[in-house]
């Protein structure tokens, strides 16, 4: 999942739908969408937990 | 010669994913992924299926042109925030259900695409009622028509109508979320005990043992219904938008008592419940359907979405002649939103030409699943030491006629397996239609399901009627007909009303499948179409003098209809019937042993592509180097600081590399582990960061925007307002089929 094409597609449903109000949810989800991805498939992931 | 050119449609992530493969606009092939996993309306990603239908199409991934999805998932997840906003601080039970799912893999249709089939090129997003419009009017026989879709929901759309013409579906209009005529029968099937988006055809079928007590009240209280069909729902009833429910303690109040327990005894109250909305129900497509005639001229019209399902409401529509003919899509929930969206690619977004053969529709009868070949269902029966009995040159129909002729049950395997939700002659269980007996037997000792339940019946296009009172063909058992006055016995003057405990008998000459009020939904059978299913037919008449069999779908309650002839052995096996016939081949229960045969032993299994080859090349490998540079910069640093773990920790950073470059395999199921590991921890993480995204973001959010009074939801009914039919924008969403959204 390229973070930068996501965010480049979340812009435009912003653009398109014009419904800015849902802009900080959409943003905090898709960084939220971006860290599960990477801790469901990265073998880093349980030392980022261990971080946390 | 140039190449030919596919479309691959799916559907999935709801009800019942689904895969078609369509060829230069000719349906290859179409299946829904529970026939292949074994899940009752499996909604997962249809691995399976697609796998199936790219080999039915004796083509790879890579010779894909378009894959076409069949909706637009972030125009769903805006429907699914504005819905949070509306109702925050409430809604975060099913926030922290809804969003892990969403989060994964929902919005990464494309993403999912590459992981799973290595596919990258285009990939068109019709709306999810434009995808049920086109599986509605392209497989139809006519060149232009009105088209009506009804359903729960889609991305915002409950209900739609526009028209059909050529190789363009426009939609006009449409009823918005949550007004929905699928979400209000779903909230009486939840509150009559049986399970949502599953249990909506019990409903129906409970529905004529009942009175329309309840009718007036649903008007008055529940919907606000205008002359065109079109509606408000009052949401205080309704709990489907914040919570986890579809019903409310308003609702409860309002019918006297909290939901029917699933499993309870069914009494006369479920059965007026369901007469009740089953009413409304009818009442609200008629009214829509008169409204679309008026509205668009046209004379015809297509149906789809899963209240095209609602066979006696569309029955309702044909016989009040609105329309001079009506088509249903079969696989008219989301499955056949697979097919709609590969037609809508083909014909709508490609401009490709649609060809019409008038009187014909393009379905071929719904059989577009698998088949099997006599001689490899002999070979594995051989090898497998089960006794049968092959019987070539239509002998086996004989042999099958004559069974039933006794009264006995048969299941039968012929042909391509059906797409949808009704078995047609593929995949079915036969009984004897003219014995009182069979009803009961049928759901009690091979179903195992409800005793109320009424069967179809499968009958000779020629004869249906002297039977029913259908002037048409029926050959999607989608049309509820009443049987000719002439056939029906009225009940003695003292008998008592029919409840679902007691259903009555014998009121008829074909009383297996008739309902208690007389009706029966109605499968034509006709040579072109199902040209061994008619020869049975006709054997059967020859012999009984009797042109019609009670047909039902071959599988036992809770499980999907059977794939296989392995499927279909074990359920052989494992139920009541006396025989089996296998295309050529006959097995007699008597003769067989009672072994069971596991899933395992089927050969015609569909393994789905392998994930890992496409998702991690490697993988093991990267695991094996990440976790080698962890381990050894973590050594480097103990040792650096002069650390006792310091070598051991470097130690296995080095075995792990070692093991990385030269076996990689051998790092698999620690990897597998480690990443179990990871998932738990991530869902964890997720939950705790969802709660705090709702509470934090969402529910300021929403309680801003209601305080400056905006109701994006539409929720307040607006009594003024001359209709609830909303126009479909030219340049909305529909418009926009390489964006999901």
């Amino acid at each position: 999942m390229p973070f930068t094409s996501n965010v480049a597609m979340l812009w435009d449903f912003l653009k398109v739908r014009k419904k800015w109000w849902l802009a900080p949810i959409l943003l905090f989800l898709l960084v939220l969408a971006v860290l599960i991805a990477l801790a469901e498939t990265s073998a880093l992931a349980p030392f980022i937990y261990t971080i946390f | 010669m140039s190449r030919p050119f596919h479309v691959l449609g799916i559907s999935a992530f709801y009800h019942d994913a689904a895969a078609c493969l369509v060829r230069d606009g000719a349906i290859v092939a179409a299946a829904q992924e529970e026939r292949f996993s074994r899940r009752k309306h499996d909604h997962r990603f249809p691995r399976s299926a697609l796998a199936w239908c790219l080999r039915e199409g004796g083509i790879g991934a890579t010779d894909l042109d378009v894959v076409a999805f069949y909706d637009k998932p972030w125009l769903k997840l805006e429907r699914l925030l504005e819905t949070y906003l509306a109702f925050a601080p409430s809604g975060l039970s099913s926030f922290l259900t809804a969003m892990p799912l969403w989060l994964r893999e929902k919005l990464w249709v494309g993403d999912l695409m590459g992981r799973e089939l290595g596919f990258k090129g285009r990939i068109v997003y019709p709306e999810h009622h434009q995808s049920h419009a086109a599986s509605a009017f392209y497989p139809s026989p006519f060149e232009r028509a009105a088209i009506l879709t009804v359903d729960g929901v889609g991305e915002w759309a409950t209900a739609s109508w526009g028209v059909g013409a050529g190789r363009r579906v426009d939609l006009r209009a449409e009823l918005r979320f949550p007004h929905s005529l699928g979400l209000l029968y779903s909230a009486f099937t939840y509150y009559t005990g049986f399970k949502v988006n599953s249990g909506e055809h019990k409903l129906m079928g409970l529905a004529p043992y009942g009175e329309p007590r309840y009718a007036q009240t649903i008007l008055d209280e529940l919907v606000d219904l205008r002359e065109d069909g079109s509606f408000r729902l009052d949401m205080k009833y309704f709990n489907y938008c914040q919570g986890l429910t579809m019903t409310s303690e308003a609702f409860h109040r309002l019918f006297g008592g909290p939901p029917r327990a699933p499993e309870s005894p069914l009494t006369a109250r479920e059965a007026d419940l369901a007469r009740s909305v089953q009413e409304i129900t009818e009442e609200v497509m008629l009214r829509m359907a008169r409204h679309v005639r008026k509205e668009t001229g046209e004379r015809h019209l297509c149906l789809a979405g899963g209240g095209a399902l609602n066979c006696v409401a569309n029955g309702r529509i044909l016989r009040a002649g609105v329309f001079d003919d009506v088509w249903i899509q079969p696989a008219a929930g989301d499955a056949g939103g697979a097919l709609g969206a590969a037609l809508f690619a083909w014909h709508h977004v490609l401009g490709r030409p649609r060809a019409v053969v008038a009187g014909r529709d393009r379905q071929a009868g719904s059989c577009l699943g698998p088949a099997f070949g006599t001689d490899e269902i002999a070979a594995w029966l051989d090898r497998r030491g089960r006794p049968f009995h092959r019987q070539p040159d239509g002998e086996s129909v004989e042999t099958a006629a004559d069974l039933l002729a006794r009264g006995q049950v048969v299941g039968w395997l012929s042909g391509r397996m059906e797409f949808g939700p009704r078995a047609l002659g593929g995949r079915s269980i036969l009984g004897d239609a003219r014995d009182p007996s069979m009803q009961s037997r049928l759901n009690l000792k091979i179903k195992f399901r409800e005793s109320f339940r009424p069967f179809a019946p499968a009958c000779l296009e020629a004869d249906a009627g002297d039977y029913f009172e259908l002037d048409r063909p029926s050959p999607y058992m989608l049309l509820v007909a009443p049987v000719r006055p002439e056939r029906r016995r009225p009940p003695a003057e003292a008998a008592p009303r029919p409840s679902p405990a007691v259903p009555p008998v014998a009121r008829i000459d074909i009383p297996a499948v008739t309902h208690v009020d007389y009706s029966s939904r109605v499968q034509t059978v006709s040579r072109e179409t199902h040209p061994r299913f008619h020869a049975l037919l006709e054997a059967f008449k020859r012999r009984t003098g009797c042109g019609v069999i009670a047909n039902t779908s071959f599988n036992v309650r809770g499980e999907p209809i059977v794939c296989t002839p392995a499927d279909a052995y074990r359920c052989f096996m494992r139920t009541g019937m006396d025989a089996l016939v296998l295309e050529d081949l006959v097995l007699f229960k008597h003769e067989q042993s009672a072994l069971e045969e596991s899933p395992a032993d089927d050969p015609w299994a569909v393994e789905p592509p392998d994930r890992a080859t496409h998702r991690a090349r490697g993988g093991a490998r990267r695991f094996g180097v990440a976790m080698a540079a962890v381990l050894g910069t973590a050594g480097a640093v103990a040792l650096w600081r002069g650390r006792a773990a310091g070598p051991y920790l470097a130690g296995a950073g080095a075995l792990l590399l070692a093991a990385a470059l030269l076996a990689p395999r051998v790092l698999g199921p620690v990897e597998r582990a480690w990443l179990a590991l990871a998932g738990g921890a991530a869902a964890g993480f997720a939950r705790v960061a969802l709660t705090l995204v709702y509470l934090l973001v969402v529910t300021p959010t929403g309680l801003v925007r209601r305080m400056l009074g905006i109701d994006a939801l539409e929720l307040r009914a607006d009594r003024d307002a001359p209709t609830y039919w909303a126009r479909v924008e030219p340049d909305g969403p529909g418009s926009r089929p390489d964006k999901p959204y």
